[in-house]
């Protein structure tokens, strides 16, 4: 193989390691303030995020450990838009903070560990680049030096990641044991129905879920959500849980396609079990980022709805409602990081009246709440729309039933949020917030990212076209 | 006409009102953005009249097809009928109607006009909408700002009430949703046309019809789901209550005909007998409910209860007369009862206070407003002249071509309703307008322009229907015709 391709298969990959090499010199070079560096690493990330559109190629190397092609490139596109824009979000705090070089180390050798996992042909690439992309995140989680919350969420994640890790290996030690290979295809055609392997199956996707922290392996995510810093948290709600359902859907479809008669209904339960349980905690939270935490819970069992399809349906809704997600999630973390970076607050009760002082940021985290409830126009209503569409395809009627009516348990709480930013009187509003540049480019990405991705289809009908069928 | 100019006109006129600034800019903008749909909704009418005159007898005329998400196969196909077109002639004229009568809206005036317009796109798309996806996308787009009109600029329990009506709302098209996917996966289409051609294995419809039934039957408050409707209205600022009862109800009942009824009529033959049960009762209960009322705006939420019944009870048996009667009575109702709110909101913002009791001898003051509640309240009982009497007769009489024993009492019960009716309009009326004046009421002032235009047009709507009838029978019989068709193919079958 020419050294020219080998590049271009390996550039999204290659970037991200520049960019971490680039840092680290600026770190070794002479003291420089934070605003120089920010604006710096938001434009090698949008480099980044530009590289990735060019040059389209499918390959695999590394013997077959790294394969890549559109579909993949397409999942690391998103990723890379994720980051940049949770890069641009976090300007406002760490414009003051003293780590900031150390901070994108950490968040950008994580994002690297998942590029591999999401390319990974063979178990062992698989799990050295989900334990790449989860220690550094631990650290990261503990950034907020002075909190002490911020270091309780740091060992929680740690814990847990380790936890979920050691059923991840479990697993795929009982799976080396009876198919006697690592590789993805071949591992497809030697597994059956035998009770090891079903076993097998059972902890792989127990470490899965507790990755993307599906019911009943979410105990960990509010409190690392709520104690982390903000930029961590929307890193490890969207970047993180969409790196991990990117894999977990080629897994499924690929490698345990002929156990689909049996991970349908596992999908499923699960899937009804978090959107459940995610609701009902989400409305009784307070606090901004615990209920923001809870509701990604619930959108994680939405997701594995749609898992539930046929493989293209499947595919095609479940990263199309990922991409939305970004666009909605990060819109509204990217206004309550403002508000917590300028004000120091983070309650819902504290939002009241926030329409009379911040009529913009009100509505960006309206929209942002309506997408992610599933109202048109905005995107979240197509996504959440394809996936029960994808999931209801094998006929199951009673579950899609069950979780239609969750969403309007889950309109209820987004609309508390609405309600008290528009209608309640508050004594002490949050002041008027100047919003910095970066912040500003960035929820106007999120807010057009939500208006276009759904009302205009060539994005689905994209993702569609790149979707596996078999 | 290109049909799509209905969606592109309020998203300009929407748009406009973003861009202006101050009140008088914003009204002004959001006054002409309706009148030109309106203009628009009359155009339609014309053309629509010269193709049915020219010998046209396709279901749907002017329908267009864009794909939207081919790989799903969703169109957004659009086109209309007779009973879609009497469905937008409504809506137009109660948003008319609407933004006049919220001339001096002072609170976040932008943002109110802007969502009324918002909500009157919504309902366009859904009159116009072929394809079961796009019907849904606008159903749903005009749930929201009802919640935010309630919340923000209603009285009372506000709060309360703008969840409850945004959260049984959305409960509603959940329960639609679960039936369009079945339908969905039974046709493999979403278009409407296409799948009445197909006629549904019988199974399928008889799981499914119960979903899109009650999906669409919360938004016409039937019984037992009305809850809704009284907290709604009575919060609602005076444009939005208009709104709620003039439009958002009727997504129900028309969604009720032209979802489930025409595309499972097997469905609807075998449940039909629950229907009825559910529309008495939403009849009887609705106008005893009324009586027991004190304030002006729940007397006529209660009252819409029971009149929406009469549409469903029209639905439900099954006969070209009785669905003529229904989307009759959809079309009167309309415009009765946002004259109704439209009044109760003058008398409102002048003697701040809504209850029955507090009030008395307006006539002397305001003549004119008086005047407006007396012929919406003759109008809600059914007095000839106006479109109740039309529209109540027709349900009757389409009623009791239907045989069977239940439904006779179903139909004789419905129309002892009518006596309660007049109990509680003429008590009311009596008391609020007749009778000697307070002192504190004695120096207030009658309707302005504004006012006075949007009841003006409100009330030619209800007394050309009630006049001359023939005219919206004319217009509506084609496309309660082809429902008709779908419902005989249904009995053959059997």
């Amino acid at each position: 193989m020419m050294l020219f391709d080998f590049f271009i298969l390996l550039r999204q990959e290659l970037m991200i390691t520049a960019i971490i090499f680039l840092l680290l010199f600026i770190k070794l070079g002479k003291e420089r303030n934070n605003e120089t560096i920010l604006l710096l690493v938001n434009i090698f990330l949008f480099v980044n995020l530009a590289v990735g559109f060019c040059c389209n190629t499918e390959g695999a190397i590394f013997s077959g450990m790294f394969t890549t092609n559109t579909l993949v490139v397409f999942e690391k596109n998103i990723l890379n838009l994720a980051i940049w824009i949770i890069s641009m979000q976090s300007y406002a705090w760490l414009k003051t903070h003293k780590q900031v070089i150390e901070f994108y180390l950490l968040l950008l050798s994580s994002l690297l560990g998942m590029f591999f996992m999401i390319s990974s042909g063979n178990l062992l690439m698989f799990y050295l680049g989900l334990e790449m992309s989860t220690i550094p995140l631990a650290a990261a989680a503990n950034f907020d030096l002075a909190k002490r919350q911020s270091s309780e969420a740091a060992l929680k994640l740690i814990i847990s990641s380790a936890f979920s890790s050691g059923l991840l290996l479990f697993g795929i030690s009982f799976i080396y044991g009876t198919t006697g290979t690592l590789v993805f295809s071949e591992m497809a055609t030697q597994i059956t129905n035998q009770p090891l392997q079903l076993f097998a199956f059972i902890l792989l996707f127990s470490g899965f879920a507790f990755k993307i922290s599906a019911v009943p392996f979410h105990l960990w995510t509010a409190d690392v959500y709520e104690g982390a810093p903000v930029a961590v948290t929307s890193f490890l709600s969207v970047v993180s849980k969409a790196a991990v359902v990117f894999v977990l859907v080629s897994v499924l479809y690929t490698v345990f396609k002929s156990l689909s008669e049996v991970w349908y209904n596992i999908v499923f339960l699960i899937a009804l079990l978090t959107i459940i349980v995610g609701n009902l905690f989400a409305i009784r939270q307070n606090n901004m980022k615990r209920f923001l935490a809870f509701s990604s819970i619930a959108q994680v069992g939405f997701i594995l709805i749609g898992i539930a399809g046929s493989s293209q349906k499947g595919t095609a809704s479940v990263i199309y409602f990922l991409l939305i997600y970004v666009f909605s999630n990060l819109a509204a973390f990217g206004v309550v990081s403002l508000v917590s970076a300028i004000k120091g607050k983070e309650n819902i009760s504290d939002y009241k009246a926030f329409y009379t002082t911040n009529p913009m940021l009100a509505w960006v985290l309206t929209i942002a709440l309506f997408s992610l409830a599933g109202v048109p126009p905005t995107a979240g209503f197509f996504g959440k729309f394809f996936l029960l569409l994808a999931g209801t395809e094998k006929g199951s009627y009673w579950p899609i039933t069950i979780a239609a009516l969750n969403m309007v348990i889950s309109f209820y709480y987004y609309l508390r949020v609405v309600k008290a930013m528009f209608m309640d009187s508050n004594e002490q509003p949050i002041g008027k917030i100047v919003i910095p540049g970066f912040s500003k480019i960035a929820l106007f990405i999120c807010v057009i990212g939500i208006i276009v991705t759904g009302l205009f289809s060539w994005i689905y009908d994209y993702i569609f076209s790149l979707s596996p069928s078999f | 006409m290109n049909l799509s100019l209905l969606i592109i006109l309020p998203f300009i006129t929407a748009m406009g009102i973003l861009l202006s600034t101050g009140l008088k800019q914003v009204r002004i903008v959001a006054l002409a953005g309706s009148f030109v749909q309106l203009g628009a909704a009359i155009f339609l009418l014309i053309q629509y009249w010269q193709e049915r005159s020219a010998g046209n007898h396709s279901p749907m005329l002017f329908d267009v097809t864009y794909v939207w998400f081919a790989a799903l196969h969703i169109n957004y196909h659009i086109g209309v009928d007779g009973i879609s077109i009497a469905m937008i002639l409504l809506t137009a004229s109660v948003v008319v109607a609407g933004i006049l009568v919220s001339w001096d809206m002072e609170k976040l005036h932008k943002e109110f006009f802007f969502l009324l317009i918002l909500l009157s796109l919504g309902a366009y798309g859904f009159f116009i909408s072929l394809d079961l996806f796009t019907l849904f996308f606008f159903l749903e787009i005009a749930v929201i700002p009802k919640f935010l009109l309630i919340g923000i600029w209603g009285s009372g329990k506000k709060e309360y009430s703008a969840m409850k009506l945004a959260l049984m709302l959305m409960a509603g098209t959940a329960l639609i949703f679960v039936g369009l996917m079945g339908v969905y996966y039974a046709a493999h289409s979403f278009d409407i046309m296409e799948i009445s051609q197909m006629h549904l294995p019988i199974e399928v419809q008889k799981f499914f019809f119960p979903f899109a039934f009650l999906g669409f039957g919360i938004f016409a408050a039937l019984f037992p789901f009305h809850t809704w409707v009284p907290d709604g209205h009575a919060s609602a600022p005076t444009a939005a209550s208009m709104f709620l009862a003039g439009i958002s109800m009727k997504l129900g009942g028309y969604g009720c005909l032209r979802v489930a009824t025409f595309l499972m009529p097997d469905a609807a033959h075998a449940y039909s007998w629950i229907i009825i049960l559910l529309a008495t009762i939403a009849i009887i209960y609705g106008a005893f409910a009324t009586m027991m009322q004190t304030d002006l705006k729940y007397i006529n939420a209660y009252s819409s209860i029971s009149h929406c019944g009469f549409v469903i009870l029209g639905i439900g048996m099954l006969t070209q007369t009785s669905i003529n009667g229904a989307v009759i009575q959809m079309v009167s109702h309309g415009l009765m009862t946002a004259l109704f709110f439209a009044a109760i909101g003058m008398i409102y913002s002048r003697t701040h206070t809504r209850m029955v009791a507090q009030l008395g001898g307006l006539l002397k003051v305001m003549p004119f407003i008086s005047t407006l509640f007396v012929i919406a309240g003759l109008c809600s009982l059914g007095l000839p002249g106006f479109s109740g009497f039309v529209a109540e007769m027709t349900v009757f009489m389409g009623s009791w071509q239907n045989p069977d024993t239940l439904y006779r009492i179903a139909t004789i019960l419905a129309c002892a309703s009518i006596v309660v009716t007049a109990v509680y309009i003429l008590r009311a009326t009596g008391k609020t307008i007749m009778g000697p004046i307070s002192n504190t009421y004695s120096h207030l002032t009658d309707a302005t322009w504004n006012e006075k235009l949007a009841a003006g047009i409100l009330v030619a709507g209800i007394v050309l229907i009630g006049v001359a009838p023939f005219l919206i029978n004319q217009l509506i019989v084609p496309g309660t015709e082809n429902i008709m068709l779908q419902i005989g193919k249904a009995i053959t079958i059997k």
